[in-house]
């Protein structure tokens, strides 16, 4: 008869559902990194110049750079070298006009992955820019955005249509001389999403976008900026999948948010990427540099992110509350599974006056899982009247994963108010016993008990999220139940 | 109701139970009483089916059904309640949801239909009257900071919602001041019914001064060694147990 404790371990093994890959003849780049390589990535996209001298900028600085070690994530050496940093699916023409010019393939693909272009942008009203490793290949609704004058393309398309407009934010909030990883980014940057909301303007739908890693060792180097004048608002979805591979694939993306005067932008994530095996094998490393400023008055910016999956997942979505009045959140469940390992947070940085930041963090670790939470909050002298609330929650399920908690408090103005809590609780056998006794299943134990768990956090997300979010922490932490 | 014979039980290796007879009829109220370490809360684990004990000999029949062919949940599901001596925290689900969840569980296996929180507010309303328990420790996450007297009203909260056809009552006194002790014994006596039936399993005889036993059976070294009506209980009480160890090791 099998242990309770295999089978809490049961409970936490999932089938990789998205494990397939699309055999698409893919226009790559060879290996390696150097100046000719940025150079041709910059001359495939048909960058103007200044874009290919802030690459090749990044690119020197990065070369002077040593990868971080403070981490508390493990992983075997990358090889910068050996990664092909460019991959584009082969088109018809230079690029799809329509739906219609779209390769029926790559559609194929976004079925599967259970985004149909056509029934999602139609019944939904969503606009998806679709990215298919380092290209994208579809931008719908830009006609309808375009109305309101709002600009969402992909990056690649901003870079061209409107450069005056990435000349002015591009590094604004993630300098290219931030971190090993955003310079490194900086410099090979394949693609992602670009908007602007207008002075005033509220945006209609929720934007959204979907990626895909699929060439052999293809890092995936996203760059996505938003921009949102005074008074706008914005609510952007970042959803993920990701197919089975045996190589580690490196995903380290840069998303940079502006928010002007009066001006909201809600980022919302739910990220499912291959974790890797249940030995730790493959799996993808997931390194993001994610930030936003809250550059204007009463100005707001909201990151609500699902994590489960990634082989190692490492980013601290942030906030820097430069503007008076302004307000920073973030609210984040990150669960680590398997041999999954997470080590991620916030920061809050308060400049101006009376700014507000609200940081609510749950981690799940089951199996073998290490979940970090690293977070700190930073208010600086002139921050009078700063406030902040943190709380800080990690599940532990089964006797095998770990949790850990590193705040970093700083505060150097006396009017603030902070406060932090934190609490660690754990699913272990008895309490399932203790449901299974009372006639719960040991799948619907867990499933309540983590779900009651996330709700603050689930409350945030955007309707259409939250039900997803909701079913993928459901089959996160379901094993081969028969 | 429920028949055990010849029911051996251990835990990582070492055998507890050895030899367990016990019938157990539909109206009756069974006291197993007993030494520490006699096998006492084990014998009510191994019902619910933990799955630390390993059962090694013996079967137990559950309303003509074989119980040890049942996984915990199936045999709540059919009726088997255990009042835990220990009952855990759980901190992710309010105490609310968790009980029409468990209910519902039971209702569905019984093919009756699932209730929604306000039909199951009214029950739980009407069950709290069996049981006094502070309407802010419904609302409050399973057991969290619950006092041990807490805890133990709670578990009793729940046996009257679910209506068990077998409640095992793990040393449901310990830990119980004199008042507490009465208030869920008042609770239990309450639930009785002709076609239900509850097994006490205690140390003290006290509990039995307000829950009247039907049987009382002394569990020493791993078996019963002597059944009995009421009076037995008092006996144990003026005698202790030695007085009954010799029949063991004859």
């Amino acid at each position: 008869m099998p242990t309770a404790a295999m089978r809490v371990e049961d409970l936490v093994n999932r089938e990789y559902q998205h494990g397939f890959y699309t055999d698409i003849e893919a226009d790559s780049v060879p290996r390696g990194l150097n100046e000719d390589v940025i150079r041709l990535i910059s001359a495939k996209k048909h960058e103007p110049d200044f874009m290919l001298q802030w690459r090749l900028k990044a690119y020197r600085h990065w070369c002077t750079m040593r990868e971080p070690t403070w981490q508390n994530v493990h992983y075997a050496p990358i090889d910068y070298q050996d990664i092909i940093y460019y991959s584009a699916p082969k088109a018809k023409t230079d690029g799809p006009q329509s739906l219609d010019e779209v390769d029926p393939e790559l559609l194929r693909t976004y079925d599967k992955l259970g985004v149909p272009l056509q029934e999602r942008a139609l019944l939904a009203g969503v606009a998806v820019d679709a990215v298919f490793d380092s290209v994208s290949v579809a931008t719908t609704f830009k006609e309808k955005l375009a109305e309101l004058g709002i600009i969402f393309c992909s990056f690649s398309e901003a870079v061209q249509r409107h450069p005056e407009l990435v000349r002015k934010y591009l590094g604004s909030v993630v300098p290219y001389t931030d971190n090993f990883f955003a310079t490194l980014n900086s410099a090979v940057f394949s693609d992602g999403s670009f908007c602007y909301v207008p002075k005033g303007v509220r945006c209609p739908m929720e934007l959204s976008t979907y990626f895909r890693i699929n060439a052999t060792s293809t890092g995936q180097f996203e760059r996505t900026l938003i921009v949102a004048e005074e008074g706008a608002y914005v609510s952007y979805l970042e959803g993920c999948s990701a197919p089975i591979r045996d190589e580690n694939q490196l995903h380290a993306a840069v998303v940079e948010l502006v928010a002007l005067d009066n001006a909201e932008i809600k980022y919302s994530t739910v990220q499912n990427w291959y974790p890797g095996d249940e030995d730790g094998r493959g799996g993808i490393y997931n390194f993001v540099t994610k930030r936003g400023k809250c550059a204007g008055v009463n100005s707001k910016i909201s990151w609500t992110q699902v994590e489960t999956g990634s082989a190692i997942t490492w980013k601290y979505p942030s906030c820097i509350l430069q503007g008076d009045n302004s307000i920073g959140e973030f609210y984040s469940v990150a669960v680590t599974a398997n041999r999954q390992q997470a080590d991620t947070g916030t920061k809050m940085i308060h400049i101006g006056k009376n700014t507000r930041s609200t940081i609510v963090s749950k981690g799940i670790s089951a199996g073998r899982g290490q979940n970090t939470y690293r977070g700190q909050v930073k208010i600086l002298k002139g921050a009078e009247g700063a406030r902040n609330y943190s709380q800080c929650d990690s599940m532990l399920i089964g006797d095998r994963c770990g949790a850990h908690t590193f705040p970093y408090i700083d505060v150097r103005n006396s009017t603030a108010t902070m406060e932090h809590e934190a609490s660690t609780s754990k699913i272990g056998e008895d309490q399932i016993f203790y449901c299974k006794q009372r006639g719960l299943s040991a799948e619907d134990a867990v499933s309540m008990i983590v779900n009651g768990f996330c709700k603050a956090v689930f409350r945030e997300l955007p309707m259409e999220f939250a039900v997803e979010a909701q079913n993928l922490l459901g089959i996160s932490l379901e094993g081969s139940v028969g | 109701m429920l028949e055990i014979k010849g029911l051996r039980a251990s835990i990582q290796g070492n055998e507890i139970l050895h030899g367990v007879d016990l019938t157990v009829r539909a109206g009756e109220v069974h006291a197993i009483m007993g030494p520490n370490g006699s096998g006492k809360s084990t014998l009510a684990q191994v019902l619910a089916g933990h799955p630390t004990y390993e059962v090694t000999g013996g079967s137990i029949t559950f309303e003509g059904k074989d119980l040890l062919e049942m996984e915990p949940e199936e045999r709540a599901r059919e009726g088997v309640f255990l009042a835990f001596q220990y009952p855990v925290e759980i901190r992710g689900i309010t105490n609310a949801y968790f009980l029409r969840s468990a209910l519902n569980a039971v209702r569905k296996h019984r093919g009756l239909e699932e209730l929604d929180p306000i039909d199951f507010l009214a029950v739980l309303e009407e069950k709290t009257k069996v049981i006094e328990l502070d309407e802010e420790l419904i609302n409050r996450p399973v057991n969290d900071g619950f006092s041990g007297g807490e805890k133990k009203r709670n578990e009793i909260l729940q046996m009257a919602v679910l209506e068990p056809k077998l409640a095992v009552l793990d040393e449901t006194d310990s830990g119980l001041d004199i008042d507490a002790l009465k208030t869920v014994a008042a609770a239990v006596n309450k639930l009785r019914r002709p076609d239900n039936a509850a097994i006490l399993v205690t140390h003290y005889q006290r509990l039995l001064n307000y829950i009247t036993p039907d049987y009382v059976h002394v569990l020493a070294d791993g078996r019963i060694v002597r059944s009995g009506g009421k009076e037995l209980a008092h006996e144990l009480e003026a005698r202790g147990y030695d007085w009954l160890r010799p029949a063991v090791t004859a």
